[in-house]
């Protein structure tokens, strides 16, 4: 057994048993919710990792997948129950496939992924500084909500709906929004379609060949 | 800031919403019952979760093998012979349950070079998304594992999911026959998602609700057959339209491009054998009874037909009685389904892969487009003449 293959063993253990232990001590602290919210950070945190870390693509893409439910999970934590089935309906069923279809013809094992050291300093001053916005944003702004105060799950997509269709409040925002979904389409369509000259041109390299 | 008069004139207020959204009605059995002082709540709320998993595992898995038997039943009718008629005395009903025991019992192989992290975990990937989506199948009014208010957009969202599973275990199989078979459902359900989620808009227009339950009860008028199918003229061909892409997206015949036996061996089947393979054929028939659940709840009046207004008339609402009359109405509606797709299946001939690609996008798409316009416009109309 090689050098690598060890590591990453011991890598996906530590991930294995930190996740383990961070779902106890959500139990402990504060009961199902606490739990709850521990299993999707795993989720998220342990996908996002795996992500970065297998050499495998088609295995990082897969990876994803515990990311965003993991997301979807944090958004049914809060209430947002529109939301989370939103995350699994747009990122899970349709961007990752997506991916997947993109990469699921590359090779098994891609080789060695390095980071560069330009790369390895960038990951870890922007890493710092997310923690440090965090940890300070957790104690000076309002959204360092406790899990014994977390919202019940309500109706909100009449909610929603009325929001995007009312003239005083994003209807302008929605419209835009389908505009350009529109436009994006209808660009994509030209750039694949069949231009007339393609048959001529493929015919005439393989004269070449030949 | 009140909302606009267009958007107020919705039925809001005819919405016969069953009480306690958002809850579990075992919970709430529970509850009723009353645990002892000592237990903390919180194991109990996980107790009434897991017994309504239990309950769903159950239901689904009797559903998926008695969906197994009816196939080769009517596929076999339809071939002029008999089917099954041996293992248990009468026709064969007890065939599945022996198949099921052969597969416990076969060799678990993974094949080499297979991804073999991947290859375990594809099989329950499948089967968990389904199980996920179900959760959100009510049994009766009264009973229900989840009642929410989002319960057809979270059977699509979970439903799609299925597909990551399908794909990675195409990719894990490491065979080409596989690989080839997930790039097909990729693209397959990439396809159809759109035209399925956008004919459903046409019911969804015309009832104005997400919920199943409430959906269900919105059709209870005209002695029960007040169905949605029959209120609104874009409905019918967006009933079709769905139709067709609900074949697409469970990878039925005419659309089984996916297993494909005469062109790819199994498709991404063809590496697993034993109870893995049988995990994705129970979400298969899982996802075509989920499909015809849909198709009863938003076309075909839910749990609402003569039986159960009759029973409504005579003053008989609650109960177990009128909940089994619901679930029965139901199973009934959507094992009418079940046997439609069946039919289909054994009737039309495969596609092939352009045309499929060709139907999703030229055709059904811009004509699930035409129905919302249709539904709505026809809507609007309705609300300015009654």
């Amino acid at each position: 057994m090689n050098q690598d293959v060890l590591l990453q063993r011991g890598f996906y253990t530590i991930v294995a048993l930190a996740g383990l232990g961070a779902m106890g001590a959500g139990l402990s602290s504060w009961g199902p919710a606490g739990l709850a919210f521990a299993l999707f950070a795993f989720l998220t945190l342990a996908g996002a990792l795996v992500c970065i870390w297998e050499r495998s693509v088609v295995r990082s893409a897969f990876a994803l997948m515990a990311t965003f439910t993991g997301v979807a999970g944090f958004f049914a934590l809060l209430g947002a129950d529109f939301l989370a089935m939103a995350q699994i309906l747009i990122y899970v069923g349709g961007i990752l496939a997506l991916i997947l279809f993109g990469v699921m013809l590359t090779p098994p094992d891609m080789g060695e992924r390095k980071l560069t050291r330009i790369g390895w300093a960038t990951a870890i001053i922007g890493g710092g500084f997310a923690f440090v916005a965090v940890r300070v944003g957790g104690k000076v702004g309002s959204w360092a909500a406790s899990p014994d105060e977390l919202p019940a799950m309500e109706t909100k997509a009449r909610d929603i709906g009325i929001a995007f269709l009312h003239p005083e409040q994003y209807v302008v925002a929605f419209e835009l929004a389908a505009y350009l979904l529109t436009v994006a389409l209808v660009a994509a369509v030209y750039i694949a379609r069949r231009r007339t000259g393609d048959f001529q041109l493929q015919e005439g390299q393989m004269e070449e060949r030949a | 800031m009140t909302p606009p008069l267009a958007l107020t004139a919705l039925p809001q207020e005819q919405v016969a919403t069953t009480p306690n959204p958002g809850g579990n009605a075992l919970l709430d059995l529970v509850n009723k019952i009353g645990p002892p002082e000592w237990i903390p709540d919180w194991i109990v709320a996980l107790h009434a979760v897991g017994a309504g998993v239990g309950i769903l595992i159950g239901i689904v898995s009797l559903i998926a093998m008695y969906s197994v038997w009816m196939e080769r039943k009517v596929s076999g009718h339809m071939q002029c012979r008999l089917g099954p008629m041996y293992a248990g005395g009468w026709h064969g009903w007890a065939q599945t349950i022996a198949d099921g025991v052969k597969l416990l019992m076969k060799e678990d192989m993974i094949p080499t070079g297979a991804d073999r992290v991947l290859f375990i975990i594809a099989p329950g990937i499948v089967l968990a998304s389904i199980f996920g989506a179900l959760v959100a199948f009510p049994i009766s009014y009264d009973f229900y594992f989840a009642r929410m208010d989002l319960g057809i957009f979270m059977i699509l969202a979970l439903g799609s999911t299925t597909t990551i599973g399908v794909i990675m275990a195409g990719w894990a199989s490491n065979s080409k026959w596989s690989l080839y078979g997930a790039m097909r459902e990729a693209a397959q359900v990439i396809a159809y998602e759109i035209p399925l989620g956008l004919a459903l808009m046409a019911p969804l227009i015309t009832l104005g609700t997400f919920s199943l339950l409430d959906a269900s009860a919105l059709q209870s008028d005209w002695f029960g057959m007040k169905w949605a199918i029959f209120t609104n003229p874009a409905n019918l061909p967006a009933f079709v339209i769905f139709w067709i892409a609900a074949l697409a997206e469970t990878k039925r015949a005419p659309f089984d491009l996916p297993e494909a036996e005469s062109e790819l061996v199994a498709g991404f089947l063809t590496e697993y054998s034993g109870i893995r393979w049988s995990f994705f054929f129970m979400e298969e028939y899982a996802a075509m009874f989920l499909m015809s659940v849909i198709a009863a709840m938003f076309w075909f009046g839910g749990f609402e037909s003569p039986a159960t207004w009759a029973l409504r008339s005579a003053g008989v609402e609650g109960g177990i009685f009128f909940g089994a009359v619901c679930f029965v109405t139901l199973v009934i509606k959507a094992f009418a389904g079940v046997f439609l797709m069946m039919w289909l299946r054994w009737t039309l001939p495969r596609v092939r892969i352009d045309q499929v690609m060709t139907m999703g996008y030229k055709y059904l798409t811009p004509l699930a487009l035409l129905c919302v316009l249709i539904a709505a416009v026809s809507e609007a109309v309705k609300s300015l003449l009654f």
